[in-house]
């Protein structure tokens, strides 16, 4: 009623504009410059060097920046691969106001290949440095460091291979999780491109049906690889909430760069037809699960902090009495919930840009923060910090993601052109 | 004349011709005290020229009302009231006391948007509710115009706009 012109540009296509790709080459070389000034800091400034963690192993410069790696391979996998879920959710649920934002939630997944080969590599180079279950010695029954409880789970990364020798299973499962990610969403955006040139409405139900397959899948691996990948780190620990922990954390990161993205492109005049009332309802899917992530952090603290069974607790005294770690719960707990929870509470918030970038670009940060809680305690101990090298890495990376982004972005159509729902979402109305 | 007393009533049977109408009839200058209908018509307000509601500000007042209200009955009660060893905690464990809060925050500003809106709609147990037009909880919608706040356009006038913004009926309506 509102919008009765419907006269869409619909063959539009973005332009990867010089501009942009001079500023992303700028953060890169600025993160790259903060990053070796960090390494070379932690090298020759380099406390703790030969000092024996409770583990018995010394501590160097370059645990640190393993870390780090780590961090963000696993931050920006989440980001990439909650993209292809989030548009796979659009087509299960028949979703219709979402459709010319489309192309932009299948955009993230380009980054999924690059993510897979630097997880491989990064874990066959660093394996020992980040994943203490990787000894072997922890599995001789004779040896004085034989760990019951590790021997335990042992299977479970090294099976069918003899424990303490090659993770076969783990590894299996690692390559399992990335080529399926991929294969999905390789085959949902061969789809979605197809029914540009071909039409018709079978396309949709083709990838409705990929994608209730792709959430089925994502349902499990999701939950599969935040064990595998960071709650391994600490071997000793569990939780039955790690998997959605995880999941929520990524969720949210990977909504706010939706957001972003979208509200970038419609601030250079692409995507005409997403008014105030899409940017609404993104707003308030990264209010709503920034609560759900709240939810989720908090009931797996009080879970653990009420029943006060030492092998739970560890985990958060290992956080929260350490002088290293403890303001970043508060940082984290700041960004990631009172933030979000206060300034995008009223309408107009979720529908002024201003608002929504702010806010955005802040959750993207504070759940950097999160993964940084999650890794960082278990791999260094008490060395670990906030510093030029963490700043320099997340740059490094968030700018290598933004150009694999925005460079995939440019090479398609930016509207799916034929989807059957685009006329339902010109007049979406909130 | 006094207000909320007299009005004059355009009974319409469709909801598109409603929208016109009242369009029409407010580019006339004339005042709408208010339209009724059977079942909610998508973007009336707009046309009526509302603003948003303030039902959220209730909401959130009374929000805070239950965070402060559930925090100082733990803090009372587990500190000074009756203080007791829990898990070998402090009295005063605060993250114990978070699901409270949340429930009360919750219960609280439910209740009191409830209560703020029975209020402002006079559907409170004590108010008298103007019933304009049995049918208006039927099959017809209504707009009535408070003849006192248009009491320089005269009841003559009025009929007639309401006329040119084709009402399927004419009605009078007075409360004592």
């Amino acid at each position: 009623m509102a919008h009765s012109n419907t006269n869409y540009n619909l063959d539009q296509k973005y332009e990867f504009s010089a501009g942009l790709k001079k500023s992303i080459f700028i953060v890169l070389g600025i993160g790259a410059v903060i990053l070796i000034a960090g390494i070379i800091a932690a090298m020759f400034g380099g406390h703790d060097q030969g000092h024996g963690d409770e583990a018995g192993h010394a501590f160097h410069w370059y645990h640190r920046l393993y870390a780090n790696i780590w961090i963000n391979n696993v931050y920006f996998t989440g980001i990439a691969v909650i993209g292809v879920f989030f548009f796979a959710i659009q087509y299960a649920a028949q979703a219709g106001w979402s459709t010319p934002l489309l192309r932009v939630f299948l955009a993230f997944g380009n980054w999924l290949p690059i993510a897979a080969v630097l997880m491989l590599v990064s874990f066959f180079l660093f394996n020992h440095d980040l994943f203490h279950w990787t000894h072997s010695y922890l599995f001789d029954k004779t040896g004085p460091e034989y760990d019951p409880i590790i021997d335990g789970k042992g299977s479970y990364f090294y099976w069918p291979m003899e424990k303490g020798t090659f993770p076969l299973f783990f590894i299996v499962r690692m390559v399992a999780f990335f080529g399926f990610w991929v294969f999905f969403f390789n085959k949902l955006k061969t789809l979605s491109f197809e029914q540009d040139i071909q039409g018709g409405n079978e396309y949709f139900y083709r990838m409705r049906k990929w994608s209730a397959l792709f959430l089925i899948f994502f349902a499990v691996s999701s939950s599969i690889a935040a064990w595998d990948w960071v709650l391994s780190i600490d071997t000793h620990w569990f939780s039955t909430m790690f998997g959605w922990y995880v999941f929520a954390s990524w969720f949210v990161a990977g909504l706010s760069a939706i957001t972003l993205v979208t509200l970038y492109l419609k601030g250079q005049g692409y995507l005409e037809m997403v008014n105030e009332n899409h940017i609404h309802d993104l707003g308030k899917f990264v209010f709503a699960f920034s609560i759900f992530w709240t939810y989720i952090w908090f009931s797996q603290f009080l879970l653990i902090y009420y029943a006060h069974i030492p092998e739970e607790t560890f985990y958060f005294v290992e956080r929260l009495q350490s002088d290293v770690y403890s303001p970043y719960i508060f940082v984290n707990l700041g960004l990631n919930f009172v933030l979000p929870f206060l300034v995008l509470m009223t309408r107009d918030a979720k529908r002024l840009g201003v608002f929504l970038k702010l806010v955005c670009s802040l959750i993207i940060l504070g759940h950097w923060f999160d993964f940084f809680l999650m890794v960082q305690p278990g791999t260094l101990g008490q060395n670990g910090g906030f510093g030029l090298m963490e700043i320099g890495m997340l740059l490094v990376y968030a700018s290598a993601f933004a150009f694999v982004l925005m460079s995939n972005l440019a090479k398609g159509n930016l509207i799916a052109k034929n989807h059957p729902m685009l006329e339902e979402s010109y007049h979406h109305h909130i | 004349m006094e207000r909320d007393k007299n009005f004059i009533l355009g009974v319409y049977e469709d909801e598109d011709v409603l929208m016109n109408a009242v369009s029409k009839i407010r580019k006339a200058g004339v005042k709408i005290h208010e339209v009724y209908s059977p079942f909610p018509v998508h973007g009336l307000d707009e046309v009526l020229g509302y603003n948003r509601s303030k039902l959220p500000i209730a909401a959130f007042i009374f929000g805070l009302l239950g965070t402060i209200l559930a925090l100082t009955m733990q803090f009372y009660m587990m500190k000074f009231d009756w203080p007791m060893i829990i898990g070998g905690k402090d009295f005063a464990a605060f993250p114990s006391f978070i699901p409270v809060t949340f429930e009360m925050t919750v219960l609280l500003s439910a209740f009191g948007m409830v209560g703020v809106f029975l209020v402002s709609s006079n559907l409170k147990p004590w108010g008298q509710p103007k019933i304009f037009d049995l049918r208006i909880t039927d099959d017809k919608h209504v707009i009535a115009i408070d003849l006192a706040v248009n009491a320089n356009f005269g009841e003559e006038m009025l009929s007639d706009v309401l006329k040119s913004a084709d009402a399927s009926e004419i009605n009078k309506k007075s409360f004592e």
